[in-house]
This record gives C-alpha cells, structure tokens and sequence, in this order.
C-alpha cells in the first residue's frame, strides 16, 4: 500500500443532524475491502458525540477542534488532512489509501468539496472521491422542506442513502424519493435499512477509476430520460435538475471557453454539473463534471453508455434558467446553428 | 518550468481538456487553438487572446495587458481591463454571438 505517496480518494459524507451518517461508515468500515480507510468527524460544539460512536476506527479518527467545518475548513481541515499524511509518513498511524470526512449535520458540503479540490497542497495528496448524503425517512421531508442545508446536501451527492426505512410506510418512502429526485435527479439513490450492508462501491468506485467511470456516469442518463427538457425546481427553494443537450459535436476550445465563463460569472449557482461532451475530433465521449467555481480534469470514457452520441450536461443549480443556458450553449458551442424560438424565450 | 524563461507549467487546468485518448500531447498547439476560439468571444468586448509562453496575454485596445495562465483565469482579467462584466447569460452577448454565427 502506497498511502502516502499516491493520491489518496477523498470521499465526503453529509447528512443532516441524526440521518445516520455514521451508522452508515460503521457498518461501510466494518467490511474488510475498506479496512484501508482513515476517517475524519468534523465536530460540532463541544463535545464530539459521533467520535463516541465510531469505535472501530478510533486511532484514525481525528477531530476538528473549532466547530463547523465549512466555517474553518481552509485551516484546520487542511492541516487536519496534512497531519494524518504526516502521522501515516512517521509510522503513527497504518498507511491508508482512501479518506472519508464526515461533516456536521449542519454543514453545506459545496465549499468544503471546493476546498478540497481547489487548494494546492491538498491537490497533491488528494482526489476528490464521491460525495455521498444520508437522508432518514422519518425526517428527511421535513428536513428538505426546513433547511437550505439539507438541501445543498442533497443537492451536490453523487449517492444519496435512504435511511431508516424500516421506521416508515411505503407512501414516506415514495414522498421522499419524489422530493429527491426533484432536488438532484443525477444521483444514484439507495434504500437502506437499519440492518443493510451498503455496498463496497460507496467508497471504491469513482468516476476517477476506469474500471467504474462508466458505472458511475450512468446515474446521470437517468436524470436526462427522467427529467427530458423541464426544469424541475423543487417545491421550496428553487433547487433543481435541468438537463442542457446539443446534437453535434463540439470544439473543445469553444466548451472551455463557455463553461469557465459561465462558472465565473454564476459558479455559485451551480451546486453540480456532470456532462457527457461530444468532442469535435473524438469517436468517445469526454466527462466533465465539477461543484461551483471548481471543474474537475476532464476525463475520457471508453464508449457512450447508452449507444446515444449526444452532448448531454446535468445541471444541479439554484436560480438558474435552463432555456437562458441552452441558448447560451448554442450560441458560444454550436456557432451557425439556429436557435430554436422556445429556446430564445426567456 | 521553461528553463530559458523560468514559467512555471499550468498544462494541467481543466480548460486543456482530457488530451488524447491515446495519451498522445500538443501543448502549443492546442493553447493557439483556444485563443483563437477565445477571440471570437473576447472581440465582443474588444479584448484580444494570444498564447505566449506556455501562457497567455490578454490585450485591451487601448494597450491595457494582463498574462494569465488558462482560459478560466481569462474572466477575472477580462472584466478588470474592460470595467465590465463577462456573463455569457447576458442577452446581448448572446445576441451579437447569434448574429455572428448566421
């Protein structure tokens, strides 16, 4: 095992207060696939009460010490994440070769994924892994309905976990998924109960391996056929899933172009993006996928998954005109194409 | 880092892209072929793109210039040297790229 000199896949898990976040990593931790994994809680006030329940992993536990983690995150989750190489490097702590976090119930992930990703010397230890949210059937409606928080939670998972479904009926169920499926329709979502195994490929499987990526993206085609041209904005707050489309393929230069630009001047107001691009020059699809201001490397894939060659973008945003984008697409990416009246209008 | 000019290499932004499938590279190439592309949008605002370096300048017409290291750092210089905001959601801009392209 190489821990410390290879990228080390960090995975973030979120949830609101009591969804069963670390339950969740209990029962993922207790698998010996994942026994190479060092876990940090971010605490919230005084006393670290999830630390007390993460028993199996306690020499790899490392606290944060000053509260939210998306109001420090750039001290001491960075020295935080820098002392735990600096401990496996010493020999303190066994070499590790993934990392998870787990935020507070209260803390909106976005930031914290864009930290992550963005700070140069955490670029160097880390890769960004999957971002996956628990939401409980009991309280997960009433929670999505109350808190921007579990929203934006929600709103940027690559998986969402639904908790607790053995303590509710069929109709809370179907309520929730429904609202989830509002939210973020680009996520793989899971039903577990209290006494499920989550699977392995929570924290294996990455859009960064090749092995996966084509597994990975595949929750995202679903948004497209679920969602089609509508903007699905949830009941409250004006989160939602769009899917933006172009039929021919398009230069490379001319999507950067765009796609910086946009993130610039509305990067904030874009919670996720995930898109399959049809490259002009390429016989195979590019992923680009990014959280607000921060685009990850783009990423070729070996084939289109579902044999449709279309650039096809998923869009998790706030505020944001879908028909204004698609012709803002058009315009930058397709030069010479004719803008369709439905998508002029504003 | 170039030894004759001692910049430091920023290949590595999202805006260059995946490269080749093949694993194949063409630096100069591709960062001449996205100031070109980039000029086509930037003449809106009267800004102009060339690749310098393994860098880019970025030049008002009024002589003003900026370098900056990749496409996604284009906007934050652009807007400084123009006075105004670069939003590609901006009707107008997309009027004028509408026009352009017919």
């Amino acid at each position: 095992m190489s821990g410390v000199r290879e990228p080390v896949v960090a995975h973030l898990i979120t949830g609101f207060l009591g969804a069963g976040k670390t339950s969740l990593l209990n029962r993922l931790l207790a698998q010996p696939a994942l026994a190479d994994t060092a876990v940090i809680i971010n605490e919230f006030g005084a006393v670290g009460i999830d630390h007390l329940l993460v028993q199996s992993v306690d020499d790899d536990v490392v606290l944060l010490k000053s509260g939210c983690i998306c109001c420090t995150i750039r001290v001491d989750l960075k020295n935080t994440i820098l002392s735990l190489f600096e401990r496996a490097r010493r020999g303190e702590i066994p070499p590790f070769s993934r990392l998870v976090i787990e935020t507070t119930g209260l803390a909106d992930p976005a930031p914290i994924i864009a930290t992550l990703s963005a700070d140069l010397m955490l670029k160097y230890h880390l890769r960004l892994g999957n971002v996956i949210t628990v939401v409980d059937v009991p309280n997960g409606v009433a929670n999505l309905n109350g808190f921007a928080e579990s929203r934006r939670q929600v709103a940027v998972a690559d998986h969402i976990i639904i908790s607790k479904s053995d303590l509710a009926d069929a109709a809370a169920l179907t309520g929730l998924r429904q609202q989830l499926g509002r939210i973020n329709g680009a996520a793989n979502v899971v039903v577990l109960d209290e006494t499920g195994e989550p699977a392995q490929a929570l924290l294996l499987d990455t859009l960064n391996d090749p092995a996966s990526r084509e597994a990975a993206v595949a929750p995202w085609l679903g948004a497209n056929s679920g969602l089609g041209h509508e903007h699905e904005a949830s009941h409250h707050g004006t989160i939602g899933t769009f899917v933006l489309e172009a039929d021919q393929a398009i230069a490379w230069p001319r999507f950067a172009l765009w796609l910086s630009m946009l993130i610039h001047s509305h990067g904030r107001k874009i919670l996720r993006l995930k898109g399959l691009i049809d490259i002009e020059g390429a016989e195979t699809p590019v992923v680009v996928h990014g959280v607000q201001h921060l685009i990850h490397k783009p990423l070729h894939l070996p084939g289109w998954p579902d044999g449709v060659r279309r650039t096809r973008i998923v869009v998790i945003g706030e505020g944001l005109d879908r028909e204004l984008m698609q012709r803002s697409l058009a315009a930058f990416c397709l030069p010479g194409q004719e803008v369709q009246p439905e998508q002029a209008a504003q | 880092m170039c030894g004759l000019c001692g910049v430091l290499n920023h290949a590595d932004h999202w805006t260059s892209g995946p490269g080749e499938a093949s694993g194949a590279t063409r630096p100069a190439a591709d960062r001449h072929l996205r100031a070109v592309a980039a000029n086509d949008v930037l003449a809106l605002f009267g800004l102009k793109l060339e690749s310098w370096a393994g860098r880019y300048t970025l030049r008002s017409r009024t002589g003003k210039m900026a370098v900056v290291d990749n496409l996604g750092a284009v906007w934050v210089e652009a807007e400084k040297l123009i006075g105004r905001p670069c939003d590609p959601l901006d009707p107008a801009v997309l009027a004028q790229l509408e026009a352009k392209g017919r």
